[in-house]
């Protein structure tokens, strides 16, 4: 940035403000109905924040009946729609709301835009989110309870066996799929047509680029779960027999077009975390990124991989022999480009000055536990081996590595990184490096032994065990509670650097650069309402 | 345009978005608990199912007025012109993805499931489960009989689908034509071949809909006709609901078109809803050729 | 700020060195082959050679993990502002880039290979000396010997006061069932594995078979078992409720042992048949009655009678076990397509049906009083 730049900027913040441009409406109407990039941005941080408490706890239920073997706590019914609804909320209401947040805030501070391209429907993309989810609690209070045939809801399970409630879930879902769609649509056109003079495709800094990419997979899979949902409603209620071999259909046929959808949709849970962990290494190893052409082939060459491998989630259903070898080939492929990103990483820690702030803790404990749940996804992507694998608590181990030191790290890492800029205060560093500890070990007591118990031959989703598997699963339960509780000292470090005032400099970070950092902090309400002079 | 090309416009506060997110959700709420028949919720159910409607069309129409006052206002700048486009143009793209799920399913079954349930392929063990059960399409009669009567007859694809196929095609023409009116600031052109667009849009329904009735009256082809019914309904039925999606903002145009709005030059909703007209078009033409002809 | 960091982070970064040192020390641990922590090597060509990819693959990540943890440890360590280290300016490499991506693929070409071919031997369930249909039922499994015409029933055998606490948990708790499959040792055994109602998985470790049981679709796998022995596994796709109740047991016996132990279960059947012409008395039924009643009815229905609201109906009080015989029988016989309610006509001999209706009609107070006779429900059943 040339002090051209900073200038532009000053001059863009004086400028006589015009109607649209006056600050944040009072009182609650100001949430109902804003159109602010930032206010939106913060809205579905705050929700997702809601969203991850509630189906932490959930997680924490489970682990309270998995504690030790027998039946204590809840019964095998409710236990599977504790599971259930941990894996939906998680997923659809705490991980992809988070990176919208992230991205609501951050995409036009870092492109130089005024706002989102498409305010208005960005506020509605957020705003059905608290409908659609109280939707979705609301059926745990039916009769016949909530959800209970897992995140995945395979039919006949959710379909000719589902409690009634399944109704609601389906038009829920349909509902968050609205949201992501406008949600992507708003990412796509901000990002295409929103960018001022200069800044080209190639300086789009890598968050930016990821998203991108996941605004893409969202808008072609979304469709699809919508789909599989609507054929599912059909088999409920229109007598069709779309997932019924009596009338000619196939249960398979529900999971190949889920999966279409699902295994993108773990990418779209990883690729915006990729991005946040991008902008963060080099900013702390006060050294330009290593190979930033070659993280964006990257990213493309997942996102496209993407859409050829779902069927790895299916090796046990008994797929022609072709299908599951070329399903295992595609699915090893990945690891390629994931460890270009991961060597390209490390590559921008070597020989850099690297100082350890809360976000960077987060960043590097990334890079070890994402890619440990790398390997045992490369370990899952072997079919024979899979046999063993498939359904057990391996797979659960591997995608908590992934998900959260994985997702809910960079997210982690991205409010420290960027809470001084939103909130014009540096957050409290010390408890923050506590709250980093105690989660990194917390999540590797919690989710490390569920490697053997998985290996040891434990199904996932039973609320009760044989005995060779309680020690590991008493170890699990406690890193939970401890990783549970330290989330407390998140929530309070955020709350405290809202309230106290500890002034932060519009760099913010020594080794901060790009067009976020060059407005002050906290960012005003309306920034680059002229496009700032990018060289 | 009066606002400096410089300035991108975001709108100020606006009751739109939340009264369109809680008109959805008694949607949503209503139609699933009608569904469910949960005790007395039914007409409870009916109440929000239509609540939600109505407000949720009475959303969708101020919205719109409001952006295409703004539009008239000029304050869009040519740069806000190509967001409405991208949009657009991507919310397309979802919708086709949308369909592509259900022709996904259709070919998995025909060219799997059903074969490996009559025996044929790598899965031809199956056929223990249903002896007798042949492999052919359209399914007439299902691997279960007594839980899926298979259709009676068939839809002729050389009768009202070549019809409708040819009504689409004219429609997707005549737009064009329209279209190319307004370019060419001839209204009356415009707005004459707009009509006639929903004319044949209108007539497409129509005979759709006569279709339905003689599939379920006399052909014995219901959603309950195993799995060639499911395929059959789901895909023609949510063309069907999008041609009518399509037709009602074509009369929105049409509207428009008489009050006098659209300039040669800026013109986007016109575009925008003949897009997604050509759109629903293409769509039908694989429909006309996978679910009736093959 | 980062000035303040700059002393701040030493604390930080030992613990850092600990944490990131911890995780290939744990991974070698879960190597030590100790069944406890590691996947069973089992009692087949299949499940040794899976076994073996299952190492190999492990200690290449392993290496891999030591190899770029390492270098990034070491320039966490060395290049760090504290130590007065600057920052050098170059970001690309094409060489380098070149070699990360092309080794990785060579790496992955390595396992690929072998997983191939024992794929390719996992899937030739040709030249069987024994075919055994295997069907999943909420929540139990069904084993049918094609050419010996055997059939029964397998269901969890562990007592509900285990599960509960009121009892002490014995060794193979929640692993036990009352009628194991039986196979010889040293066939091929091919199994046709399907369900009744939802998707199950039918999954023994020491075999490295799993194989989901998909209703109306018949899934192939087979097993070579080399030793006699008992192997135990479970269902392993969610199935509902009681998913974590229908284990999976495997008695391999010598050929001498299976040959009479299929004897003896032809002999069962004949007996079975037999009993249903003897005369019962209200009395008898309903004891036999309650046993079934429990073993087949109640983790829908309860023990109660009253089923969960919502979920399962209750059978106390219902119109149909009050109503006439006909209606009741008709249902426990047929079940009702669509829903939980499966077809026991298979699953229980016409005794234990007659007894378990007898009981429904005339259990928990509403007692209609009738009795349902073995003979006429064996009539019904031909
Ligand atoms: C953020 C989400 C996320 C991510 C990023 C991944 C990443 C990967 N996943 Fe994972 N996966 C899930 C979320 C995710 N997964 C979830 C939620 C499930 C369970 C769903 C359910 O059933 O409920 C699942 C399940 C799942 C299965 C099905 C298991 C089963 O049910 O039987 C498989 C099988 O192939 C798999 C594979 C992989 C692979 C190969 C990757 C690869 O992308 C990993 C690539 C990364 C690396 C390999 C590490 C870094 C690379 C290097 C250091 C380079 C050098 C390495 C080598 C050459 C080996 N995953
Ligand atoms: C991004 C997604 C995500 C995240 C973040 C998590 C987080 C956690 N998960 Fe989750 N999990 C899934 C996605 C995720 N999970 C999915 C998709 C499944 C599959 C579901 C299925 O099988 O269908 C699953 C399944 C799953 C299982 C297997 C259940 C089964 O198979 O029966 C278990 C078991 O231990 C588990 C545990 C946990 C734990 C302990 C956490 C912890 O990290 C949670 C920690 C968070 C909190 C504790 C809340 C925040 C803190 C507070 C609210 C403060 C107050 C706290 C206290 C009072 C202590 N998860
Ligand atoms: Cu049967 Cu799980
Ligand atoms: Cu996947």
């Amino acid at each position: 940035m040339t002090t051209g730049t900073e200038q532009m900027i000053d001059k863009a913040l004086v400028t006589p403000q015009t109607e649209h441009h006056h600050g944040p409406a009072k009182g609650f109407s100001r949430w109902l109905y804003t159109t602010n990039h930032k206010d939106i941005g913060s809205m579905y941080l705050w929700f997702s924040l809601a969203m991850f408490m509630t189906g932490g706890c959930m997680a924490l239920l489970v682990r309270l009946e998995l504690f030790q073997p027998g039946l204590q706590f809840l019964q095998p019914d409710f236990f599977n729609q504790m599971t259930t609804m941990h894996g939906l909320i998680m997923v659809f209401g705490a991980v992809m709301p988070a990176f919208v947040g992230l991205a609501n805030w951050m995409l036009p501070l870092m492109i130089g835009a005024p706002d989102m391209a498409l305010p208005r429907l960005n506020n509605w993309s957020f705003w059905i989110l608290p409908f659609a989810f109280s939707m979705m609690l609301m059926t745990l209070f039916m009769d016949g309870g909530g959800p209970n045939f897992g995140w995945t809801f395979y039919a006949p399970l959710s379909t000719t066996y589902a409690p009634p409630s399944v109704t609601y879930f389906i038009f829920a879902v349909h509902m968050m799929g609205i949201s992501s769609i406008m949600g992507a649509i708003n990412v796509i056109v901000t990002i295409l047509n929103m960018r001022p003079k200069g800044m080209t495709m190639m300086k789009l800094p890598l968050f930016v680029w990821t998203w991108l990419i996941t605004a893409f997979l969202l808008i072609l899979v979304m469709p699809v779960l919508a789909g599989v949902v609507t054929m599912m409603l059909m088999d409920i209620h229109f007598e069709t027999s779309f997932f019924n071999a009596a009338g000619g259909g196939d249960p398979v046929l529900f999971q190949h077009v889920f999966w279409f959808f699902g295994h993108p949709e773990v990418y779209i849970m990883i690729l915006p975390a990729f991005g946040i962990i991008s902008e963060i290494i080099p900013t702390f190893a006060r050294k330009r990124l290593f190979g930033y052409s070659s993280m964006v082939y990257a990213t493309s060459s997942i996102a496209f991989l993407s859409f050829i491998v779902w069927a790895h989630h299916m090796f046990t259903v008994g797929m022609p022999l072709m299908g599951e070898l070329f399903f295992m080939y595609a699915t090893m492929l990945i690891a390629v480009p994931t460890g270009v990103k991961v060597f390209n990483w490390v590559a921008t820690m070597f020989r850099g000055s690297m100082t350890f702030e809360t976000p960077m803790l987060f960043a590097i404990a990334f890079v070890v536990l994402f890619s440990i749940g790398g390997f045992s996804g490369l370990m899952l992507a072997i079919a024979p081996a899979d046999f063993q694998y498939h359904d057990t608590y391996f797979v659960v181990a591997h995608f908590h590595y992934v998900l959260v030191p994985g997702s809910v790290f960079s997210i982690m890492a991205g409010v420290y990184y960027w809470l001084p800029k939103w909130t014009g205060n540096y957050y409290n560093e010390k408890m923050g490096q506590l709250h980093f500890w105690l989660s990194f070990i917390g999540i590797n007591v919690t989710f490390f032994p569920m490697h053997f118990v998985g290996l040891a031959g434990m199904p996932r989703r039973i609320p009760d065990y044989a005995l060779q598997f309680a020690d590991f699963n008493q170890i699990s339960s406690l890193g939970a509670l401890l990783f549970g509780c330290a989330q407390l000292l998140f929530i309070y470090n955020i709350v405290a650097c809202i309230r106290n005032k500890n002034q932060a400099t519009d760099k913010v970070w020594e080794g901060s650069n790009g067009l976020e950092w060059t407005v002050p902090s906290p960012a005003p309400y309306h920034t680059f309402t002229k496009p700032p002079k990018i060289d | 345009m009066q606002v400096d090309p410089q300035e991108y416009y975001v709108p100020s506060e606006s009751y739109f978005p939340i009264v369109a997110s809680v008109s959805l959700f008694c949607l949503a709420f209503g139609s699933a608990s009608i569904l469910t028949a949960a005790e007395n919720s039914g007409d409870m159910g009916m109440i929000l199912l239509f609540a939600g409607f109505l407000s949720l069309i009475f959303v969708v129409i101020s919205w719109f007025s409001k952006v295409a006052a703004e539009s008239r206002d000029g304050l869009y700048s040519a740069q806000m012109d190509r967001s409405f486009r991208w949009g657009m143009g991507w919310f397309i793209s979802s919708e086709l993805m949308f369909f592509a799920a259900f022709f996904g399913a259709l070919f998995y079954i025909r060219v799997l499931a059903v074969p490996w349930l009559a025996g044929e392929g790598e899965k031809g063990v199956s056929h223990m489960l249903w002896e007798g059960f042949v492999n052919q399409w359209p399914l007439m009669t299902t691997p279960d009989p007594s839980l899926f009567k298979g259709p009676d007859q068939i839809v002729d694809p050389w009768h009202i689908p070549l019809l409708n196929t040819i009504l689409l095609l004219a429609s997707s023409i005549t737009l064009t034509f329209s279209h190319k009116a307004l370019k060419l600031n001839n209204r009356n052109w415009t707005a004459i071949w707009l009509a006639l667009t929903v004319v044949l849009g209108a007539t497409f329904m129509y005979y759709q809909v006569v279709e339905y009735h003689e599939a379920y009256t006399e052909l014995g082809l219901t959603l309950a006709s195993g799995v060639y019914g499911s395929t059959f309904f789901i895909l023609t039925g949510f063309h069907g609901f999008h041609v009518t999606l399509g037709t009602l903002m074509l009369i929105c145009i049409l509207v428009r078109v008489l009050e006098g709005e659209f300039t040669g030059e800026k013109h986007f909703a016109f575009e925008a809803v003949a897009w997604y007209w050509h759109f629903v078009d293409v769509i039908w033409v694989g429909l006309f050729v996978f679910v009736y002809i093959l | 700020m980062t000035m303040k960091s700059t002393f701040r982070e030493k604390g930080g970064l030992d613990l850092l060195k600990v944490g990131i040192f911890s995780i290939p020390f744990l991974f070698v641990t879960s190597a030590s082959a100790d069944w406890q922590l590691n996947m069973r090597e089992g009692v087949t060509e299949i499940s040794r050679s899976v076994y073996s990819l299952h190492m190999t693959i492990f200690w290449i990540c392993v290496a891999i993990a030591i190899v770029v943890f390492g270098v990034m440890l070491w320039s966490v360590i060395h290049h760090r502002k504290s130590r007065g280290a600057k920052a050098q300016n170059f970001h690309e490499n094409v060489y380098v880039e070149i070699a990360w991506t092309v080794i990785p693929i060579l790496i992955l070409v390595a396992m690929a290979i072998p997983a191939t071919s024992t794929l390719k031997k996992m899937y030739d369930s040709t030249e069987s000396d024994l075919d055994i249909q295997v069907t999943g039922y909420q929540w139990k499994w069904r084993y049918q010997y094609l050419e010996e015409g055997v059939d029964f029933f397998s269901s969890l055998a562990t007592p509900a006061e285990q599960i509960s606490g009121e009892a002490e948990k014995t060794e193979n708790y929640l692993l036990e069932v009352d009628n194991p499959l039986v196979i010889p040792v040293g066939k091929k055994i091919r199994f046709l594995i399907t369900a009744n109602d939802v998707i199950h998985s039918w999954w023994v470790p020491d075999f490295a078979v799993k194989k989901d049981a998909i209703p109306g679709f018949i899934n192939e796998s087979w097993a070579i078992a080399e030793t006699t022995g008992i192997y135990r596994g479970q269902c392993a796709e969610l199935c509902g409720k009681d998913h974590g109740f229908m284990p999976i047991v495997v008695e391999v016996k010598t050929q001498e042992d299976y040959a009479a132990w299929i004897q003896d279960q032809k002999q069962q059947q004949i007996e079975k048949a037999k009993s249903a012409e003897k005369r019962w008395t209200l009395a008898e039924l309903m004891v036999t009655g309650k046993e079934v009643y429990s073993k087949s009815c109640a983790a829908c229905h309860q023990e109660s009678g009253e089923g969960l609201p919502g979920a399962f109906p209750a059978l106390k009080g219902s119109a149909i076990v009050q109503g006439d015989p006909s209606g009741h029988i008709n249902i426990v016989l047929d079940g009702k397509p669509g829903t939980a309610m499966q077809a026991f006509r298979d699953q229980l001999s016409a005794t234990e049906l007659a007894a378990v209706i007898t009981y429904e009609r005339n259990a928990w107070g509403d007692s209609v009083g009738d009795i349902i006779s073995p003979s006429e429900i064996a009539k019904l059943k031909q």
